[in-house]
């Protein structure tokens, strides 16, 4: 197990590696004037070398990456150099990181304790009212761009409740919509798979055989049909909880939530490419971190799952 | 039966004997020719696919509605009376633009802050989505299939590939789209392509998947000894058992397609305003859902969007499970 690990994470920094690289040569393709700023057409073309050998852009390419990896070696992202000039990126996100990671956990708490529940329950009555009303519900969700269907909950539900419009940290109530909006898309995600997963658990023998039994279907689904459905569910969910702990641009921009959604968007439009650099590594490692916890609760939750290397399949 | 089996054998015999006579049956004559006829069923994979999906009454509705949409979308400009999609209406009596008209007898879905008529735009910019929705999942279906084929089927390829797949899944999808939208100028190719470089990937590790899993089993393994080429195999053997999957991820690129169109324009990276599209009409009606009375010009572009994408998504589904011979009757 601990060899697993290991291996694994020894592979996830040569990938966070490549991945850097690839980034930080693209972002090098952006045009140049966009590091200028507004002042473009004013500027003499003397002016605009000094403030790009300033930057460091006049460096050759590999002298650029060099730099940027002894930084991260030493814990240093490196400091913002347009939106907000010469401020540590650490200090960004930590101001901007924990309401986005409160609000996504708690989005997700929604999505885990309702989406999961109607899930079963769409299985139990598969086929009759909850069952269609559920799918209804999921296909919405799914098939309509998240832009559209925020912008609507946003105009029309805050009327129809008489909640707050625009978010504010001291007022719980201009929590609920945000939240909520936030964590629709998983809590369909996690209603059609774990129905779907239930469906096919359902059909296989040993349900049969404990029908045949005379074991209850109560007794079925809560010990043979759920536990055994759950596990693929389960390692998808560690992703799926950094991944909305980090916001949604949609939400955020709506509500004005000053949390880090649109902050990868916004960086990489200001072509403040320290930041975008900085911020494409966190995800990434987030992303991997989470695929890795989520094997490991799969192995933990089923015990068939072994992380020994077997030889000779295939 | 059950008598046959259970009664004593005398007695039966008996009653056998009492029952037939003589001459109720005669010797069956020698056909050479039925020697040679072969067993079949009428059961033809395509026919059964179809049949389960016309069972499918909402999915048939839904599939007649789209096609009506998709054809009047390249009908509309042609139709007597229709304005161009672009075209800034002026009053002709005093020869100023016809701004924020609500929806009338002239202009059926109104006209917009610049007095286009929003009938036509709305449209033509559906009519650019499916474009791209279709163009997206098209490619996705060569570029994955392709992809996935040989990364499951051919050995030495698999390292690489997966190497290549994890570090090309681990880059955030809204990264590659912002980039290469941003490097390449917003226009329609770069939009397709930016989509294109991205939405393989998932098509590619589910067929990938699914070969490894079936590559070896008995019924290929014969084919291989017997001699079948190797795309003899893949296109005979491997992809029609595919086609429910691969119905499936398309069903769902072509609303993702349309959805990260509006998410392109929505961070400003979408296409030039001289184009309409979903994404744009959605865009520039954002801003006007504060006001009570101009709320039409979002609402009449998103139901539109709303109805394409959930159509593609359940008719999308309900093909998939009427292509899985799992549920052919």
């Amino acid at each position: 197990m601990l060899k697993y690990i290991a291996k694994r994470l020894v592979q996830s920094v040569l990938t966070l590696f490549i991945i850097i690289t690839i980034i930080f040569c693209l972002l090098r393709l952006m045009p140049e004037e966009g590091y200028l700023g507004a002042g473009y057409d004013k500027m003499s073309e003397v002016q605009k070398e000094s403030i790009l050998t300033e930057m460091g852009l006049r460096d050759p390419v590999p002298v650029q990456l060099m730099k940027f990896y002894r930084g991260l070696l030493h814990g240093d992202f490196g400091t913002s150099w347009i939106y907000r000039p010469n401020v540590a990126i650490t200090e960004i996100l930590a101001d901007k990181a924990p309401i986005s990671i409160r609000m996504g956990l708690m989005a997700m708490g929604i999505s885990l304790v309702v989406g999961i529940p109607l899930g079963v329950l769409m299985t139990r009555f598969k086929g009759f009212i909850p069952d269609k009303l559920g799918m209804g519900f999921v296909v919405l969700v799914m098939a309509i761009p998240q832009a559209v269907y925020h912008l609507f909950i946003q105009t029309y539900l805050t009327d129809f409740f008489g909640l707050p419009m625009l978010f504010k940290e001291a007022n719980p109530m201009s929590w609920i919509l945000p939240t909520v909006s936030l964590s629709l898309y998983n809590t369909a995600t996690f209603a059609l798979w774990m129905r779907r997963y239930m469906v096919d658990e359902l059909n296989k023998d040993y349900v049969r055989l404990a029908r045949a039994k005379g074991v209850k279907n109560s007794v079925i689904m809560a010990s043979h049909v759920f536990p055994n459905a759950f596990v693929p569910l389960i390692q998808t969910i560690p992703t799926l909880i950094l991944s909305t702990a980090m916001g949604s641009i949609y939400v955020e921009s709506l509500y004005s939530v000053p949390g880090m959604g649109g902050l990868l968007v916004d960086v990489i439009q200001r072509q403040d490419n320290a930041m975008v650099q900085a911020l494409v590594l966190i995800y990434a490692a987030l992303g991997i971190i989470g695929l890795l916890l989520g094997d490991l609760l799969m192995g933990l939750c089923d015990p068939r799952i072994t992380f020994a290397e077997k030889g000779g399949a295939r | 039966m059950k008598k046959f089996l259970d009664g004593p054998v005398d007695e039966l015999t008996e009653s056998i004997t009492e029952t037939i006579a003589g001459d109720a049956f005669t010797f069956a004559e020698y056909d050479e020719s039925a020697g040679e006829k072969v067993a079949w069923t009428d059961y033809s994979y395509w026919g059964s696919t179809f049949r389960m999906f016309f069972k499918n009454k909402m999915a048939v509705a839904l599939l007649l509605l789209l096609a009506a949409i998709l054809l009047f979308t390249f009908i509309q400009p042609h139709l007597p009376g229709q304005r161009p999609a672009t075209l800034i209406n002026n009053d002709p009596n005093t020869g100023l633009q016809l701004m924020n008209i609500p929806p009338n007898d002239e202009f059926l879905f109104g006209t917009n802050s610049i007095g286009q008529d929003l009938w036509s735009m709305v449209w033509s910019g559906t009519r650019t989505s499916l474009l791209i929705g279709l163009a997206v999942a098209c490619s996705e279906i060569v570029i994955g299939i392709t992809m996935g084929v040989l990364w499951g089927y051919v050995r030495q390829l698999d390292h690489l590939l997966t190497t290549i797949y994890n570090i090309a899944d681990n880059i955030p999808q809204t990264i590659m789209l912002i980039l290469i939208s941003y490097i390449l100028r917003p226009s329609m190719s770069t939009i397709i392509l930016a989509m294109c470089l991205t939405s393989w990937l998932k098509m590619a590790r589910f067929i990938r998947n699914q070969i490894v899993i079936i590559r070896d089993r008995d019924y290929n393994l014969a084919s291989r000894c017997l001699g079948t080429p190797t795309w003899r195999i893949i296109l005979k053997n491997l992809l029609p058992y595919l086609v429910s999957v691969m119905m499936l991820r398309i069903a769902t690129t072509i609303p993702e397609a349309i959805g990260n169109e509006v998410f392109l324009t929505y961070i400003g990276l979408g296409l030039p305003v001289a184009i309409p599209s979903l994404g744009n009409l959605i865009n520039s009606g954002r801003g006007l859902l504060m006001y009570e009375s101009l709320r039409y010009q979002l609402i009449f572009p998103a139901v539109v969007l709303s109805v394409v994408t959930v159509s593609f998504y359940i008719i999308g589904n309900a093909f998939a499970d009427a292509a899985d011979p799992k549920n052919h009757v």
